[in-house]
């Protein structure tokens, strides 16, 4: 239960998010259903409640504030804006008995993209600052690298684009990734690929029989074609794959981090912005008096937290209670304000706190 | 005393009576036909007689000891149903698989891989997530979560479902199929690592009823003759 104290410790931390310059937002308890299903797929029903109105149809109780924020400040014109908020979240438990349906979260969100490495580093030492009195251990991550990595790989448009799209998947990733490297063997399907050496894509549609459903015969046979070339792409390099390796079992110090991740991009030269991006927040972050030597760093870190987290992450944990939800986390999700802006993104960051987690600790 | 749950009508019905008597537990209606009401000889055990989609919530809630019903409806209906009941015995009849299903036409398709990767496509051309009809919402949303597949939205579907993809409100389908007859006259196939549950009917055994020290003894005493 939310109780009068997380309430008062909520207008606390919200109070110093506001100190730092940001603006009360607010957002319905009820959200509709539909951008917030386009965005997480159909796994949101597994973890949102979901009721309907009979005119505005199938609502969710608010799941998360990033949806309704970015869509509002992206309406807005998204000029550089720093918003706040503190609500109630609703979370279904499929699995756990424990935990709650429902709590508070308290954020901070900066829509800014004159600095990337400034903004990251303002709002983690923000929230690294009113998580101080509970002594929280911090971690951090950066997706963006392997995102970067997976864009520099040499290989087709199209397996680089199955592994973008399934970053926040690690076991399918993994899965793609063997494949593509040679590290598994391909699919099974000698047998069509050998009627495709002597047979149109059309030809094998039109004798598969009567066609049904919107998936029309055209779009079959446009995948035949492209399965064709697929098996003939050569194995991702193994240079290339190692590296993918590397970055998702790297775990350092992020001062320790910076240096592999640039032999890397040697490697792979995609890298280089994202390894100079990594540096810069190291810099920026020192500034803020947070030490890059002991603050720990794997760039794969932040996989599970948030579909859309797309390049800093980070969380901050209650110490000794790894049974606890983390106290806070955060990232940057460029890209999702492109995709509930119409196309046209802005660079954000933010993170949130759970103040009902706090009262646990002493 | 305890209480046993039965599927009220058919050949479930008959089949669980079947299988209880063979292991000396003669099960029967009393009254009409019409009526759900029965007893149990040999056992101090009340029978009840009810739909078997409502046996997982019965069971659930502790308002029965022990049911009959297939495992398909106890993992859809109660999340997390290894904490709730107890599977004390697969029964040997209602098998029936759930399935995932897609047009014979899509010759490009025959595993899970493949309609990942159709789904990415079709959500690009289409402008929405390709839909899978089902009313098996729980099952279905958990394997393909566990198989990495995303960019599917499920429609539901609560019969008819092969139905759909002709009648274009679905691009695919999940469904419980035994023969696979109606999949093939609807002109559709079973994606090669497609099966998401085998179901059977299962003497299921509530971990919220009370068991008292006499419920228990009686349970202990028939547990020989039902493994």
């Amino acid at each position: 239960m939310i109780s009068t104290a997380d309430r008062a410790r909520a207008a606390d931390i919200l109070a110093h998010f506001r100190d730092a310059g940001a603006q009360m937002f607010e957002a319905d308890v009820l959200q509709p259903a539909g951008a917030l299903l386009d965005l997480y797929g159909e796994d949101i029903r597994a973890r949102a409640f979901t009721t309907t109105d009979p005119i505005a149809g199938e609502m969710m109780l608010r799941p998360d504030f990033t949806v309704p924020i970015v869509q509002r400040h992206m309406a807005s014109g998204a000029a550089p804006a720093r918003y706040c908020y503190a609500g109630e979240i609703f979370r279904r438990q499929e699995t756990d008995e424990g935990r709650p349906r429902e709590y508070l979260q308290v954020g901070f969100e900066l829509f800014d993209g004159g600095d990337p490495a400034a903004a990251d580093a303002e709002v983690f030492a923000l929230i690294a600052d009113v998580l101080a009195p509970w002594s929280a251990v911090p971690a951090t991550g950066d997706l963006g690298l392997l995102i970067a990595a997976v864009e520099g790989l040499g290989t087709s448009p199209e397996r680089r684009a199955a592994l973008r799209r399934h970053i926040w998947r690690p076991a399918r990733f993994r899965r793609l990734m063997d494949r593509y490297s040679g590290a598994a063997p391909a699919p099974a399907r000698a047998a069509l690929l050998d009627r495709l050496t002597a047979e149109t894509p059309e030809a094998i549609v039109a004798e598969a029989g009567q066609a049904v459903g919107q998936r029309s015969v055209t779009e079959v046979a446009a995948r035949l074609a492209h399965l064709a070339q697929d098996a003939a792409q050569p194995p991702i390099h193994a240079t290339e794959a190692q590296i993918i390796n590397a970055l998702l079992s790297l775990d350092a110090p992020l001062a320790e981090a910076i240096d592999p991740i640039r032999d890397m991009a040697a490697d792979l030269p995609s890298l280089a912005p994202a390894a100079n991006a990594l540096a810069a927040r190291a810099d920026a972050l020192a500034r803020r008096g947070i030490d890059p030597a002991k603050l720990p760093f794997a760039p794969a870190r932040g996989r599970s937290l948030m579909e859309y987290y797309d390049g800093f992450t980070f969380t901050f944990s209650a110490p000794n209670r790894p049974d606890l939800p983390p106290l806070a986390t955060g990232g940057r999700y460029d890209a999702l304000t492109a995709i509930l802006g119409g196309g046209t993104g802005v660079p954000a960051v933010g993170g949130v706190v759970r103040p009902g987690l706090l009262k646990v600790l002493p | 005393m305890i209480r046993l749950g039965v599927p009220s009508k058919g050949r479930l019905m008959e089949k669980t009576f079947d299988w209880f008597g063979a292991r000396g537990l003669t099960l029967e209606r009393t009254g009409s036909d019409r009526e759900y009401a029965g007893r149990v000889q040999g056992a101090d055990i009340a029978l009840v007689l009810l739909s078997a989609g409502e046996i997982p919530r019965e069971l659930a809630a502790g308002r029965l000891h022990l049911g009959v019903t297939g495992s398909d409806l106890v993992r859809e209906k109660l999340p997390a149903w290894q904490t709730r009941v107890e599977a004390v015995a697969a029964m040997g009849f209602g098998h029936a698989d759930l399935v995932l299903a897609v047009p014979n036409v899509w010759v490009d398709v025959d595993t899970l891989d493949d309609l990942d990767s159709v789904a990415a496509a079709f959500r690009a051309s289409h402008g929405h997530r390709l839909r899978i009809a089902t009313k098996y919402h729980r099952l279905v949303r958990e394997f393909l979560r566990d198989h990495g597949v995303a960019d599917y939205q499920l429609v539901d579907s609560q019969g008819a479902t092969e139905g759909t993809v002709l009648n274009q409100s679905a691009e695919a389908i999940a469904d419980i199929t035994s023969t696979g007859e109606t999949l093939r006259a609807n002109h559709l196939k079973v994606l090669s690592d497609g099966l998401i549950h085998a179901s059977q009917a299962t003497l299921f055994r509530s971990l919220a009823a009370p068991w008292d020290a006499a419920a228990h003894a009686v349970l202990e005493e028939l547990r020989p003759r039902f493994v």
